[in-house]
């Protein structure tokens, strides 16, 4: 390793290095890193009795339960779904598909803040969808099933985790080898089995990286959910309008303590997909090899 | 966290050519099945915004757009793109050539880092420019306390009336930081696919290290490089809760075409809300169909450079 070291240095004929690594570093250190340090040096302005019961509050521990149960359960419908377009779309020919594979990066690319008004609108009582869906709330009054509840939430999420896991399994389905199909037919396998068998677990990888990319999306999302869901605590508040709460009401050290315990999961989350990403690549080569 | 979701990807030619497939009934179920999912969750959705822009007429839609408070919005969220957009694209074509052509250690951990923004809440983002930038943060302090090194420079700001946080400095570092990796994330896979030797080539043949990255750099990398762009453009355009975080909310001031949105819709003008959403919208819906085509000129680049 030393030794391919120096020979790299010794033949290193290209410039820049020391220039585009600088600003790399300076730039993200200015952007990234430091802002990020702010948010430790803040939380250390508490006591640890003070940050443990910050974010142990009944209020705080309901959010996090919210936003990792219903986070989970759309991602896990993604999952489900995902796996059928990302078929559809590699396997079958059908009219409109070359829309349908542009348009499932529309969560992309569609600001939170559009999507959120779009799926309170469409959902509320006398929205398109919403209106077939509603029951007497307690006051005698019409309401919408999604409206400022789980199941509103449960949609938001469900809409911007929905590009994961189509676009991890997708180039994995079309790489596949019609060989190890073939030869599973052959030796009497019917297509469910060859399916459940044969393709599902070279797809594992890939179905859970996109899990998981997509399951930690949502834990972050804010602006398609407020609206649709409103924040009432306890029920309907989400980690992310929890810390947005707070902040509106300038209580900075109770924002910047749960948005520790956020930040921490993010940086669980982000080390988990890194090595899930090395296992799909890994599992690709040796498919291949 | 999207980079796996938005990185080119060739497809092979002859996929559809099988000789086993499933029977027509589970083929037709699964296609319904599917299409059924994207109507619902996307196409529904997108006809429902232009529909209730228009609700009101034409008329009610331009008088809306043509509104101060939502031309200053516009203007704002432009501005914001445009600082932001240039920036990242900079360090993106920076980060990818220290990473693609050299070797040095720490390369995985720099990786990693880049692609932190993706994975920090929006909300949490806005904050952290809040503790740095705002009155009770680092540098609100630093000031109060009046540096002996910078004398006057507190009360010279508060003269000119300088602020970062609920103010346009504080929008446009939000919008930096939440459209970070875009550009890195595109092109670093792609410079490190390419390899170096066609630039260590024209070193040898005589090439400034500024010819070479203009003339043999750039134009493999314009396709995966206007690609990192046009999703870094459309984020830092549709960004709501990072920026919501720092803006303050003033009209006519620091509000951006999203928070304009939220601005409407909380007074109940729900045409209004969904006609400056529509633009938006409008503006994704072109983010598409530009990456769908530079998909395809990228696919074909490659095809030449395999085939030649």
């Amino acid at each position: 390793m030393a030794n391919d070291r120096i020979k790299a240095r010794k033949i290193r004929v290209l410039p820049g290095f020391k220039l585009t690594l600088g600003f790399t570093l300076f730039y993200l250190s200015l952007i990234v890193l430091i802002p990020l340090g702010a948010v430790f040096w803040k939380t250390s302005c508490l006591t640890w009795p003070e940050f443990w019961s910050t974010i142990t509050m009944p209020q705080a521990m309901a959010s996090y339960r919210l936003t990792f149960g219903l986070s989970f359960c759309a991602a896990l419908l993604n999952m489900f779904f995902g796996l059928i377009v990302a078929w559809v779309l590699v396997r079958y020919k059908f009219f409109g598909k070359k829309i349908v594979d542009a348009l499932v990066d529309l969560p992309f690319a569609l600001p939170t803040a559009v999507a959120g008004i779009t799926l309170a609108s469409l959902y509320s009582k006398n929205g398109w969808i919403g209106r077939y869906f509603t029951h007497t709330d307690e006051f005698g009054q019409v309401q919408s099933i999604f409206s400022s509840s789980r199941l509103g939430i449960f949609i938001a999420l469900v809409f911007i985790g929905l590009p994961f896991i189509v676009r991890t399994v997708q180039p994995i389905l079309e790489d596949l080898d019609a060989e190890l199909e073939e030869a599973a037919a052959s030796l009497g396998a019917n297509r469910w089995q060859v399916f459940y068998r044969v393709i599902l677990p070279m797809l594992m990888p890939a179905l859970l990286t996109g899990l998981a990319l997509s399951f930690a999306r949502a834990l972050g999302e804010y602006g398609s959910v407020i609206f649709i869901a409103g924040g009432i605590p306890m029920k309907t508040q989400i980690t992310p309008v929890l810390i947005m709460q707070e902040l509106d009401m300038f209580e900075y050290g109770k924002a910047t303590a749960i948005a520790v315990v956020m930040l921490v999961v993010s940086f669980v989350m982000l080390l988990g997909i890194n090595v899930l990403q090395w296992w799909t690549n890994r599992y690709n080569t040796n498919n291949l090899a | 966290m999207t980079p796996v979701a938005t990185t080119f990807h060739v497809p092979p030619a002859g996929v559809q050519r099988r000789t086993i497939s499933e029977p027509p009934w589970v083929r037709r179920l699964l296609i319904g099945v599917a299409l059924a999912f994207i109507s619902v969750f996307l196409i529904i959705p997108l006809v429902f915004v232009f529909t209730q822009a228009f609700a009101k007429g034409i008329g009610f839609y331009l008088h809306t757009i043509n509104d101060p408070y939502a031309r200053s919005s516009i203007w704002l969220t432009l501005l914001a793109a445009a600082i932001s957009v240039p920036l990242n694209c900079v360090f993106g074509v920076c980060a990818a050539w220290a990473i693609a052509k050299f070797d040095f250690y720490g390369k995985n951990v720099l990786l990693t880092l880049i692609d932190l923004p993706f994975s920090v809440s929006p909300v949490v983002a806005g904050l952290i420019y809040v503790l740095v930038f705002g009155a009770q943060g680092w540098m609100g302090l630093w000031l109060n306390a009046d540096h002996p090194a910078l004398p006057g420079l507190a009360n010279w700001l508060n003269e000119h009336d300088f602020k970062i946080i609920f103010a346009v400095p504080g929008i446009v570092l939000a919008t930096i930081f939440v459209t970070f990796p875009f550009v890195a994330r595109e092109l670093i896979p792609l410079m490190q696919a390419q390899g170096r030797s066609e630039e260590e080539a024209a070193r040898v043949l005589g090439a400034s290290g500024w010819q070479t990255f203009w003339r043999v750099t750039l134009p493999n990398i314009k396709w995966g490089l206007l690609y990192g762009v046009i999703l870094c453009n459309a984020r830092a355009m549709g960004e709501f809760g990072a920026v919501a975080v720092v803006s303050g909310r003033i009209r006519g001031q620091t509000n951006t075409m999203p928070l304009h949105i939220e601005a409407l819709y909380d007074d109940y003008n729900f045409t209004g809300a969904f006609a400056v959403a529509s633009l938006l919208a409008l503006l994704a819906l072109v983010t598409l169909g530009l990456k769908t085509w530079v998909e395809h000129k990228n696919a074909v680049q490659h095809e030449r450079a395999i085939i030649p």
